[in-house]
């Protein structure tokens, strides 16, 4: 058995979480606030995720780039490939927020949409 | 001459929209928001990454997420209008208020009521006296960041930031999800003031080293930064010899603390609150001139957007309210002060009607502490209370003190903390 200190990062509040883990298994999270802890505990420790946000070029637009977010957590290990995946995509203007810029990006069942208007 | 509006909102950041959108809901009828930029939204729409909204939207957003939310709250409502790219020049104690465009050039209005939303801006390298050669490559950190995430250039290569706030962190991110290498953050204080999720997630990810207790003693480089040297701090923030080392880099970011930006306030005299830098306010957000209200980053810097929104639909009310004559109340003012760790409290005084009324608190500790309790007190009389597990600088507490306890309120409150 192993107990390890971790701060969830789901929201500002960042919980100090106890997490104590037997064979690569959560099995008991105390400090966290809400359920949201204990997922993000045990995400941690089996499988990492964040969220990516970063921008793409757009043509026509008011501004030269627009802004991007995941639809959901992507595997950390792959925020920096679908970064660089990103920097060779050129849109063009006009773009809604929420509009799909990049579907099921590396293959990862994971959406990239666009996170503001652009005209 | 000019127009007459019921409320004229000096800034169209979170905190102008959502005190526009407050004082629509509130019943003025002519509202008038002035932005500097060429659109709505402040400094929100260059920070890309997400964490706003989870307390006033309830749900998790992007910058320009939580921007767009604003603008479409008020965009369809024939009471608000909008004017970008115009600067206000000046505002004067009759409330009226100079402003220039390129499509209208110069020109007057003037408002019953009036709200000040100018936000804050960086301190800058000058602003902390940073010693050493002068090169290109020193940037604040949102300067860096505009540039990165709107107007699409990088600043340089290799980078070390000063600062752990939370700007700070974010760009150390930014800047690796680009292809730059950061090389330190450095923090003078013996803590980070940013977010823990910050640290985590834009430091540990990317094994972004974190220097507490230092600073920077040296910039080098004649045309281009070529690296800078640091050192460690005592514990009175003094570089200790002979703790020096060097590291290499391109672009020095800092982000070393923000300042409301009060030229305005200042031309109409108003009373200022010195460990703010912001004017002193009362529940309302009225500040010591009637008419004159003020809420978000210009009154005190906030950590979170979302206590901006708060903060900015209660001045968006009271001057709704003021313009339509509704706030004809007599009130009694009870000054209010921090003590006992907790260092500034916005308001910093009530202005209490005699049926009493809800005041919203927002504090900050001077120092990180575990497991205090917050209270409001009158004499002897608890009037709001709160059990803390940990308090930081950097992380806004805030507490309501309800309508009813206006019968126990002498004329001055404290707000500390009990270990």
């Amino acid at each position: 058995m192993e107990t390890r200190v971790m701060n969830c990062i789901m929201c500002p509040m960042g919980c100090e979480m106890q997490v104590t883990i037997e064979a690569g298994k959560v099995t008991g999270v105390t400090g966290n606030t809400c359920p949201r802890g204990l997922k993000y505990a045990e995400d941690e420790i089996t499988a990492p995720k964040r969220m990516l946000t970063t921008t793409v070029k757009i043509e026509g637009g008011i501004l030269p780039l627009i802004p991007v977010v995941s639809s959901a957590a992507l595997p950390k290990d792959k925020v920096l490939a679908c970064a660089e995946a990103l920097r060779n995509v050129t849109l063009k203007a006009p773009v809604k927020e929420g509009d799909v810029v990049v579907a099921n990006i590396l293959g990862l069942n994971v959406d990239i949409v666009a996170s503001r208007d652009m005209e | 001459m000019s127009q007459i509006y019921d409320v004229i909102i000096v800034g169209g950041g979170p905190a102008g929209l959502s005190a526009a959108h407050s004082a629509y809901e509130n019943g003025a009828k002519s509202i008038l928001v002035i932005e500097r930029d060429r659109e709505l939204g402040g400094i929100l729409q260059q920070c890309i990454h997400n964490g706003f909204g989870l307390h006033h939207f309830k749900e998790e957003l992007t910058g320009p997420g939580y921007a767009n939310r604003c603008i479409d709250m008020i965009k369809d409502v024939p009471e608000i209008e909008t004017m970008v790219d115009t600067m206000v020049l000046d505002v004067a104690k009759d409330k009226t208020i100079t402003a220039v465009s390129p499509s209208k050039g110069l020109f007057k209005v003037q408002g019953k009521t009036v709200i000040l939303t100018m936000g804050c801006r960086e301190r800058t390298r000058g602003a902390i006296r940073i010693p050493g050669a002068r090169p290109a490559g020193v940037f604040t950190a949102g300067a860096a960041q505009r540039m990165v995430n709107m107007e699409g250039y990088l600043p340089g290569k290799k980078i070390v930031i000063l600062g752990s706030g939370d700007i700070g962190l974010i760009m150390a991110r930014r800047m690796s999800l680009e292809g730059c290498k950061v090389q330190a953050v450095l923090e003078i204080c013996p803590f980070s003031n940013g977010l823990t999720r910050n640290i985590v997630q834009c430091l540990h990810d990317y094994d972004i080293p974190l220097h507490l207790s230092h600073t920077i003693v040296d910039v080098k480089g004649k045309e281009r930064l070529t690296g800078v040297t640091i050192a460690k701090v005592d514990d009175k923030m003094q570089p200790i010899a002979g703790t020096e080392f060097d590291i290499e880099c391109d672009t020095l970011l800092l982000s070393v603390g923000l300042i409301p930006e009060n030229e305005l306030s200042n031309g109409i005299d108003l009373a200022m609150a010195p460990l703010t830098n912001g004017p002193v306010v009362d529940q309302r957000r009225q500040t010591s001139l009637p008419g004159f209200y003020a809420a978000g980053n210009v009154v005190h810097v906030h950590d979170l957007v979302d206590f901006v929104s708060d903060e900015a639909e209660i001045a968006g009310k009271f001057a709704a309210l003021e313009a339509q004559g509704k706030l004809a109340d007599e009130t009694r003012e009870v000054k209010i002060s921090a003590i006992d760790g907790i260092r500034t409290c916005v308001p910093q005084k009530l202005s209490m009607p005699k049926a009493g009324e809800a005041a919203k608190l927002f504090m900050r500790v001077g120092n990180p502490e575990q497991k205090v309790k917050l209270v409001v007190k009158s004499g002897d009389n608890v009037l709001a209370s709160k059990m803390m597990m940990v308090a930081k600088p950097s992380e806004m507490i805030t507490v309501e003190i309800p309508a009813d306890k206006v019968e126990l309120m002498g004329s001055e409150i404290t707000v500390g903390l009990e270990r």
